[in-house]
């Protein structure tokens, strides 16, 4: 694997020690712990996106599904093919989707090969909600490797959302993630986002404290995005293409 | 956490909004995306009145873009035309992304406004206006290098403004010394690097030869812009294809020297005068001259016919 520095003091997610290197970097570390911490932040960002695409590409059922993705993830760090890994190549996510594909193949040509565990123990899934994810969008998208980027973003932006929930715990700003949840997860399908006025009705607060803690709390949010996609990506020019993707919407197609 | 496609699209939005917490700007809208960065429209609450605030995308992946976006700030704060957008300010954001506002222009993109309805003489005195702030900015030793119909605003009174300075050529300054990278090219720009646009860039440009990109290279995308307003209509008459040919020429030798060069030579064009990019014919001069004093033509010829009949009949 290659290993790529990135710039000193570098934070990653997790509690994740290392600070020259990227996550993927560290699952091939010589610190045993520092290697397990990576690939728990790594399994992290990928297990969700890799059960899905098992379901949706080779119609697993969710228990096949389940042993699939446990036993992928538990060859990854057995076999480390993920050391072969060459970031000029490839980006790391769609390294991931190849070895899924080399995976899953041999796995179904030797039976029983999923029960591998490795005695290394992968973190708690839980299998059942990704499940329900699943059911929201079967029948809606038909294209297994563009729901496995999907589910990726989904995936990033869902553990920046943990981790500015426990920034602000840890901080004391609690108020300034309440106003995040209310305002910016507010799932406008259901009820309009409400306005800055009836956030500050409802939690005590001033138009203007309303303006400033959000404003606070979403440069927050996007610092920690970034260092969570910095985390889980193979190399520097890949977190660079990554984050233009990820921050290039098109201002056409979102309700800002 | 299960986030929706809506909220998954809003999040993406959250974190792409520059933070403008303390400033004198309020973010309103996203107007537009270019290479470098995204265009607001934004309320300037010192001077109360909207503003274009160009933002760069991520300070954290592209360090070498907010270089250019400040040159291309000052590039602007020296060329003060009508045609050219001015610029207020320029600076940073708290969070760490660079800025600068703008003049926020209300028109259409030139590729959006000419359509095959649009007379030749209305699409080539749009051209001439396209010229103009190019001429200026080529006397300021400016190039622009990334001309092009998507690059050109026009407003809704008909004046003309040339977008997009990010990647132009600056003059060397005299504090460089001579033959370094400063001195020939925008920060930034190394040789064999390729900034525009493919399609509407000069051979030299697509190159990447940083040292022989001069006010010929933009004479070239205007070339390419003429083209494209002459190939909306009907086929363009020959002297008009003859200035196109000389401002698309592959040696910049041959092509016009300047902005300035070219607009003269379409100016004659408009004026029924000969253009110097093209050896018209006898007959073609004739024709020429009689559509540009077909008046004083007829009124002769009348004289002399009725003094014919007066020889003939008196």
């Amino acid at each position: 694997m290659h290993h790529e520095t990135f710039p000193p003091g570098t934070p990653l997610p997790g509690g994740f020690p290392l600070t020259r290197l990227s996550v993927v970097a560290g699952t091939g570390h010589d610190d045993p712990a520092l290697q397990r911490e990576a690939w728990d932040a790594l399994i992290r960002a990928y297990w969700k996106p890799v059960y899905k695409y098992i379901r949706m590409k080779w119609h697993a059922d969710p228990d096949a599904a389940a042993d699939l993705t446990q036993a992928f993830f538990a060859d990854a760090i057995d076999a480390g093919f993920l050391r072969r890994f060459d970031p000029s190549r490839a980006r790391f996510r769609t390294y991931l989707r190849v070895c899924l594909h080399g995976f899953v193949a041999n796995a179904r040509k030797a039976a029983g090969r999923q029960k591998r565990g490795g005695g290394y123990r992968i973190l708690s899934l839980d299998f059942a909600a990704a499940e329900g994810e699943l059911h929201r969008v079967l029948g809606t998208e038909h294209d297994p490797e563009r729901y496995f980027r999907t589910e990726s973003i989904r995936s990033l932006l869902g553990l920046a959302v943990s981790a500015l929930r426990e920034d602000c715990r840890d901080r004391g700003r609690e108020t300034h993630f309440a106003l995040f949840e209310r305002y910016d997860l507010a799932e406008t399908g259901v009820s309009p986002r409400p306005t800055y006025q009836q956030l500050a009705d409802s939690l005590g607060l001033t138009v203007t404290q309303v303006t400033n803690q959000l404003a606070t709390v979403r440069r927050e949010f996007r610092r920690l995005l970034l260092e969570q996609l910095r985390a889980i990506s193979g190399s520097e020019s890949e977190f660079r293409a990554e984050a233009i993707e990820l921050l290039g919407v098109d201002p056409d197609d979102v309700a800002l | 956490m299960w986030l929706s496609d809506g909220t998954v699209a809003h999040l993406r939005a959250v974190a792409d909004m520059p933070d403008s917490a303390g400033t004198r700007y309020r973010i309103l809208e996203p107007v537009g995306r270019g290479g470098m960065g995204v265009v607001y429209r934004a309320e300037d609450a010192a001077l109360d009145r909207e503003v274009a605030l160009k933002v760069l995308r991520t300070p954290e992946v592209q360090p070498d873009l907010a270089a250019r976006m400040l040159d291309e700030a000052r590039i602007l704060a020296r060329l003060e035309h009508p045609g050219i957008v001015p610029v207020y300010d320029a600076g940073t954001l708290p969070d760490g992304r660079v800025y600068c506002a703008m003049k926020l222009v209300r028109g259409r993109r030139l590729d959006e406004i000419v359509t095959p309805d649009t007379p030749l003489t209305e699409r080539l005195r749009i051209f001439r206006r396209v010229c103009e702030p190019v001429a200026f900015a080529h006397a300021h030793g400016v190039v622009h290098r990334d001309l092009k119909p998507a690059n050109i605003m026009v407003g809704e009174f008909g004046e003309v403004l040339v977008m997009d300075w990010g990647v132009a050529k600056q003059p060397a300054r005299a504090d460089t010394p001579h033959g370094s990278p400063a001195h020939t090219a925008t920060a930034g720009t190394l040789h064999g690097t390729r900034l525009g646009t493919p399609g509407w860039m000069a051979p030299e440009q697509e190159r990447g030869d940083v040292d022989a990109m001069d006010a010929r290279t933009d004479v070239y995308a205007l070339g390419r812009i003429l083209r494209f307003l002459l190939d909306i209509g009907r086929a363009a008459p020959r002297p008009l294809r003859a200035i196109c040919e000389r401002a698309l020429s592959s040696d910049p030798a041959t092509r016009y020297d300047d902005a300035e060069q070219l607009g003269r030579d379409v100016d004659r064009y408009l004026a029924g005068a000969a253009v110097d990019a093209y050896r018209e014919r006898v007959w073609e001069r004739a024709a020429r001259l009689y559509a540009r004093h077909r008046t004083a033509v007829l009124l002769v010829l009348s004289y002399l016919l009725m003094r014919i009949l007066f020889i003939a009949f008196g």
